[in-house]
């Protein structure tokens, strides 16, 4: 039960200085503005914020009054106004109209705004256009890495996955380079790079070049980590749209852990309030059981209980020396766990509620079903009734992009029909959402007869067309077929199972999904690292479309020690799941390596879908 | 027997100088140089004279002649001055000549007489004439001081980055000041002047009244003041023949001097010899020289570094011995021969009798790719001299394509500026050309030019989006993408539009396009969807209640609910739902009324199509176990054991899956066995299990 680490397996870097360094700039930035301000926060960036400097540090720094940046116009009577927002139209037309009302009223006030984690062109071109360019002033706090564990580092940024993936918005890419860079100067140069993607190749690329500009600053540095791999979330969607069954995970589909914490509503406290829990490494009951399989966690903490008890119960066959003892070291701790530990049998308990119904299992079963590729018929009329019985729209969304997927889009009759259910039970809205997932190549049509290289041949053909604007959408709808069956084949991603898989000692990754599937992101990881290249994946290269965006990189690095050549950092572009999260820790325990992951936001199924949706205005 | 220290003179008590001659001037001058304009660099650079700069008659042939000289006095340059009248010359820090006009116009030459280009003073200076300038030096550049006409003054603190500021007004000042000068503290260029015996500081925001400490009784005037090359000291000359000599801060008197020569001496300067510690002025009358000296503890400044020395010889296009300097002194190739190459480069692009092919070969044979030389630097120098296509030979052999962008904007090459910033993977440049590119061109161009440059394209969509709707429409228009189209006016029909007429006729702008784009479903969906409103908004005013924007099936859900089955039924038939999902809605709006009877009679309308397990869940979901078991017992074979456990008949459901002797299904009733109440069944599916096995 919750594997410990290997006793040879490396330390992980300290990554708490991104912290101090990210604070301490906040804090620079603020005492540009002498004396007392108000501060004006967007929503998105408060709970990142709050890992870096609490209110009463922004007390400290004068900050006076705080509010949310949001619809409603600012009662603020400060005479200085600081703006912390993401580098966002909306939130110019938000500043732009309350320095307008405020210059209408006859009023001069100091307004700054501080664009987190870096500004854009169009954001000050949209302030110039309101006409209120010159009465602000712009700075860029350029925080972009939040250490949300010890081996997680998340730049918070969900909306890196729809602009780049749907809008084909590329601005967000130099902000990856910059964390990159920003890693490199403070952690060494990385030997070994490898990477899949097309957005990860032009990070790369750019990453590149800013190294390469500043020469010489990493340079002669020890590299401490020895490894860096770097992948599009397109590469795999099918692990992101998997329900899942590890702990944390699970956690996160039931209650959406944001920003490293999570609300645990009445339901689990079984009280009348709802208690913030943050989930990490720190939270020692939690650690043991995050990478579990859920199967195992409740049988765990009801160990873990009894033994609890079993320590409280020391206290009566003790003198008095003897009970001093335990009152002063040990009564704090063990309170301490037996609070943790009822948080998390209370987040049992609810996920149990919802999440071992029949209904449940049958998803389960479903998605099973369409991983393995059999009874398409069955699952696709599992589908429909979950669309008939509106179940979720953004369930029943996901198994309609999960069917997709993994049989290289639907035949015409069912890409029209679940599409004529959907709309008729969810709203005719959608109507854009199925543009769009269309675009991403999440939910696409089979054209009769496309094989692989009649697309191949169409895609070039466009491409000599003049008309290249439209390759885009050729690009989206053709090429991006996902070749999950013949890449599941080539990877084994389907473990063979003779009997029952055991879930308490898992043998493979695959146990992050009950043993049916091995997620395709963390596979590829794997199989690239153990070759040290892509040398021998040309062809799971091809299927992926990922021919000219696949590279290796590697630099003869003398000062790497074989400590460091076992810790691997992986980048998701795009974001990643707690499940990927865990299968690669496995990994690591098997092998040796320790992995520390970077990611533009922590995702899951919902969110996904979430990104794709068209909301009513 | 020669005495060695005949020719020292006593300069107080401590100190001794010499004249000598070091060495002769080269120069052949016709006129006294008291009828010239005469400027000389610092640090031994060039002399500037201009001859007749004071014509008073319009006569061409006595126009002023501009020379300049090395400070040998070898000619290096002589021109015809044919610009206005000149009132002060003088050399920048980077030894070019500033040459300022009476309409505060300044012509910068360089130091072979080649023009450099020119500014102006400002309009205050234009109207008021210049009276008086100086070019002073600080650690930042050069910069220009003017005294206007009107008595006022205008201030460059670095005439490479020229930021005019005008002076505050002197209180009462009705004539130019005796004497003035320019401080230079805290990094911030200050104006020290006299009237009478007044002591005036200007600075950015104000005028102050300043006094000198210990300054000796009886003065009605300043007829010199002059400050040392660091700014550190200062020196006044009174009408009274008496030196100040002190700190420039104000704060502090170093010495003082009584000369008892009442005349207004011509000029003062502060010198020192290097490596001296000593720090003397020099007051020059028509006829006589005199030195005051003292001893402060002053630090002697290396003013001129090796760059410097550099820059001179580069200056002096003395390229070759520059290099072997650097080579000899071992300097890193960025300090030193790349910049030398650089400047050569620069000097290059400027030969034109050399053809651009030429000129840009013969460039990239020297400089390669040597580390630190930027092409775009070079390049923005032959743009300088006209030579646009020369610039864009040169800047195709820089490696940076960002670097490349902001010179193709200036030279109007703004297509290859986006693509060289498209290269460069910065998408604020791109939007910064893109920007530019929608000023420059007409509607049609830009578009055309987006349409070749699909990442600009996505990039200005994005913006367009949040900011110019409109445009957005456009874009797509011009591009025939209908679907994208479509989905605009669908957007449109939610965003903009209250009414429902409205709002139909966006959705059948949208249809019209969907069918354009040939995607049948998207348009044929759009055209049930505007049909769909129009008939919300006639059930909103017949029956009441919130219809507009359901959906299809909540919109027949709320009609039951409601108790309008027939016009429920209507709604199905006209919109085709399939059976499958109106029995599904119906089972659940019937049981969510608990209107069971009906629901009874709707099981029994027809075979179900769903089957009659969904029945049972969906009474068990309301807790009518009573219902449930109703219909649990018309649930087909296959799914029996899961009916009658879901009505927690645990023990019938274990004969039925005996009966089936189906495995999955026993262990499923097995797993429901919970306590000693189902004991007994436990029990039993154990004993048909072993059974099964033995057989």
């Amino acid at each position: 039960m919750a594997f410990p680490h290997r006793p040879d397996a490396p330390e992980l870097p300290d990554f708490s200085m991104l912290k101090r360094l990210a604070r301490d700039q906040l804090i620079y930035l603020l005492e540009q503005l002498p004396g007392k301000k108000d501060l004006f926060i967007e929503a998105d960036l408060m709970s990142p914020l709050d890992r870096i400097a609490n209110v009463s540090i922004l007390k400290q720094h004068e900050v006076d009054k705080l509010y949310k940046v949001e619809s409603k116009p600012a009662l603020s009577s400060n005479e200085q106004l600081c703006f912390l927002v993401r580098p966002r139209i909306k939130n110019m037309r938000y500043i732009a109209s309350l320095v307008n009302a405020d210059k209408m009223a006859g009023r001069t006030r100091k307004y700054k705004v501080i664009f987190c984690p870096q500004k854009f062109h169009a954001c000050e071109m949209v302030l110039e256009e309101e006409g209120v360019y010159g009465d602000v002033s712009c700075d860029e706090w350029a925080f972009s890495l939040l250490p949300l564990d010890v081996d997680l580092l998340s730049m918070e940024l969900p909306e890196f996955f729809r602009d780049y993936f749907l809008e084909g918005d590329q601005r967000w890419i130099n902000t990856v380079a910059q964390a990159l860079h920003l890693l490199s100067t403070l952690y060494g140069p990385f030997p070994n790079c490898y990477g899949i993607g097309r957005c990860t190749k032009m990070s790369y690329e750019l990453w590149r070049r800013l190294e390469e500009e500043e020469d010489g600053e990493t340079k002669g540095r020890r590299p401490e980590i020895g490894h860096i791999f770097l992948l599009d979330r397109d590469v795999d969607f099918v692990t992101a749209l998997c329900s899942q069954v590890v702990y944390e995970g699970l956690v996160d589909d039931t209650f959406r852990i944001k920003c490293g914490s999570v609300d645990f509503g009445p339901e689990v406290t079984s009280s009348d309030r709802s208690l913030k829990v943050l989930l990490n490494a720190e939270d020692k009951v939690f650690n043991e059981i995050r990478n579990e399989h859920f199967s195992n966690v409740f049988g765990f903490l009801s160990q873990k209980a009894r033994n609890l008890q079993a320590q409280y119960d020391r206290r009566r066959g003790m003198d008095i020396k003897q009970m001093k003892n335990f009152v002063s070291q040990e009564l704090k701790g063990l309170k301490q766990e037996h609070r943790l530990l009822s948080v998390h049998i209370g987040a049992c308990e609810s996920i149990m509620k919802k999440k071992t119904k029949q209904d449940f299992q049958e998803l389960i079963k479903t998605e099973h079903a369409l991983l393995e590729g059999f009874n398409i018929r069955e699952s696709t009329s599992y589908i429909e009734e979950h669309i008939d019985r509106q179940v979720s729209p953004i369930e029943s969304l996901r198994l309609m992009c999960l069917l997709s997927i993994t049989e290289n889009g639907l035949i015409p009759k069912d890409y029209r029909s679940l599409k004529t259910q959907y709309l008729q039970s969810y709203g005719p809205e959608h109507l854009l959402t199925f543009s769009n997932l269309r675009r991403a190549g999440l939910l696409t049509e089979q054209a009769p007869g496309d094989t692989l290289t009649a697309v191949e041949s169409k895609v070039s053909k466009l491409v000599t067309d003049k008309a290249a604007g439209k390759i885009t959408d050729a690009f989206s709808s053709l090429a991006k077929r996902s070749n999950f069956r013949a890449i599941s084949k080539k990877l084994n991603l389907i473990p063979r199972v003779d009997g029952e898989y055991d879930l308490k000692v898992p043998r493979d990754m695959a146990y992050v999904f009950s043993g049916a599937y091995v997620p395709l992101s963390c596979r590829i990881i794997e199989q690239v690292l153990e070759r040290r290249s892509w040398q021998g994946l040309d062809e799971v290269v091809r299927l992926l479309n990922c021919s000219e965006l696949a590279f290796t990189d590697t630099t003869k690095e003398d000062k790497a020690s074989s400590e460091c050549l076992r810790l691997i950092l992986v980048v998701f572009l795009g974001g990643c799941t707690f499940s990927e999260i865990s299968a690669l820790r496995f990994l690591g325990r098997e092998k040796g390596y320790r992995f520390i992951f970077l990611t533009t936001a922590i995702t899951n199924s919902a969110r996904l879908m979430e990104a794709m949706s068209e909301v009513k205005a | 027997m020669d005495c060695y220290t005949a020719n020292w003179n006593p300069l107080g008590d401590s100190a001794f100088y010499r004249k000598y001659e070091l060495y002769s001037m080269d120069w052949d001058l016709k006129e006294e140089l008291r009828d010239c304009l005469v400027a000389a660099a610092p640090y031994g650079g060039p002399i500037a004279l201009l001859r007749n700069p004071w014509r008073k008659e319009k006569a061409t042939s006595i126009r002023p002649v501009l020379e300049i000289y090395s400070a040998s006095g070898l000619p290096l340059a002589s021109l015809l001055w044919k610009s206005g009248p000149v009132v002060s010359l003088g050399w920048s820090a980077e030894e070019e000549l500033l040459c300022v006009q009476e309409d505060g116009v300044v012509l910068v030459y360089g130091l072979h007489g080649d023009f450099r280009r020119h500014f102006s003073m400002g309009n205050e200076v234009l109207q008021n004439r210049v009276l008086d300038a100086r070019i002073f030096h600080t650690e930042f550049g050069s910069g220009l001081a003017i005294l206007t006409g009107a008595h006022r003054f205008t201030l460059s603190a670095n005439v490479g980055d020229l930021k005019l500021r005008r002076m505050p007004e002197v209180p009462g000042l009705q004539s130019a000041p005796s004497c003035w000068t320019t401080l230079c503290q805290d990094r911030v260029a200050h104006i020290l002047l006299a009237v009478g015996p007044d002591l005036y500081l200007l600075d950015h925001a104000a005028c102050s009244a300043v006094t000198l400490p210990g300054l000796a009784p009886g003065v009605s005037s300043f007829l010199q003041m002059a400050v040392s090359f660091t700014y550190r000291h200062l020196a006044l000359f009174t009408d009274t023949g008496y030196i100040w000599m002190g700190t420039s801060s104000l704060k502090e008197k170093l010495c003082e001097f009584n000369c008892n020569i009442r005349a207004p001496p011509k000029q003062m300067v502060w010198c020192s010899r290097p490596r001296s510690k000593e720090r003397a002025v020099v007051v020059a009358w028509e006829r006589r020289l005199m030195v005051v000296g003292d001893a402060p503890e002053s630090i002697q400044y290396k003013q001129l570094t090796i760059q410097v020395l550099l820059d001179r010889l580069v200056l002096r296009r003395l390229y070759p011995l520059a290099i072997q300097i650097c080579e000899y002194l071992r300097l890193p190739e960025v300090q030193g021969v790349s910049r030398i190459l650089a400047h050569w480069a620069c000097y290059k692009v400027q030969q034109k009798d050399v053809s651009d092919e030429d000129v840009a070969r013969a460039i990239n044979q020297k400089l390669g790719d040597t580390p630190g030389v930027s092409y775009s630097d070079i390049a923005a120098r032959a743009y300088g001299c006209g030579r646009t296509e020369l610039a864009i030979k040169l800047l195709e052999y820089e490696p940076r394509s960002g670097e490349q962008v902001p010179l193709l904007l200036k030279m109007k090459r703004s297509k290859l500026a986006l693509s060289k910033a498209i290269e460069s993977g910065d998408t604020d440049l791109v939007f910064t050309v893109l920007l530019h590119l929608k000023n420059e061109l007409n509607r049609g161009d830009f578009f055309m030019t987006l349409r070749n440059q699909p990442m600009a394209l996505s990039l200005y969509r994005q913006f367009c989006k949040h900011q110019e709707l409109e445009t957005l429409k456009d874009l797509y228009n011009q591009d025939d993408n209908h679907q994208e189209l479509g989905s605009f006016h669908i957007r449109a029909s939610y965003a903009a539009e209250e009414r429902i007429e409205g709002r139909v006729a966006a959705l059948q702008t949208a249809a019209d396009a969907f069918y354009k784009a040939k995607n049948e479903f998207a348009a044929k969906a759009t055209e049930d969807q505007m049909r769909l409103l129009r008939l919300q908004r006639r059930l909103e005013d017949e029956l009441g209640g919130h219809f507009v924007d359901l959906s299809l099936h909540d919109t027949v859900t709320t009609l039951i609910l409601g108790g309008h089955s027939k016009r429920a039924e209507q709604l199905a038939r006209d919109f085709r739902i399939p059976d499958k999902r109106l029995w599904w809605l119906k089972l659940t709006a019937l049981a969510d009324l608990e209107d069971w009877e009906e629901l009874e009679k709707f099981s029994k309308s027809k075979k179900s199509p769903i089957g009659y397990l969904p029945f049972v869940e969906i009474c068990m979901k309301q807790h009518n176990k009573y219902e449930a078991k109703k219909y649990a017992s018309r649930v087909g074979p296959e799914q029996k054991v899961k009916a009658l456990l879901l009505v927690g008949d645990v023990a019938q459901a274990a004969d039925v899956a005996i009966e089936h002797r189906n495995e999955a299904e026993l262990s499923l009733v097995l797993s429901h066995c919970t306590g000693a109440t189902d004991g007994a069944t436990a029990d039993k599916i154990q004993r048909a299990r072993a059974q099964a096995q033995k057989k």
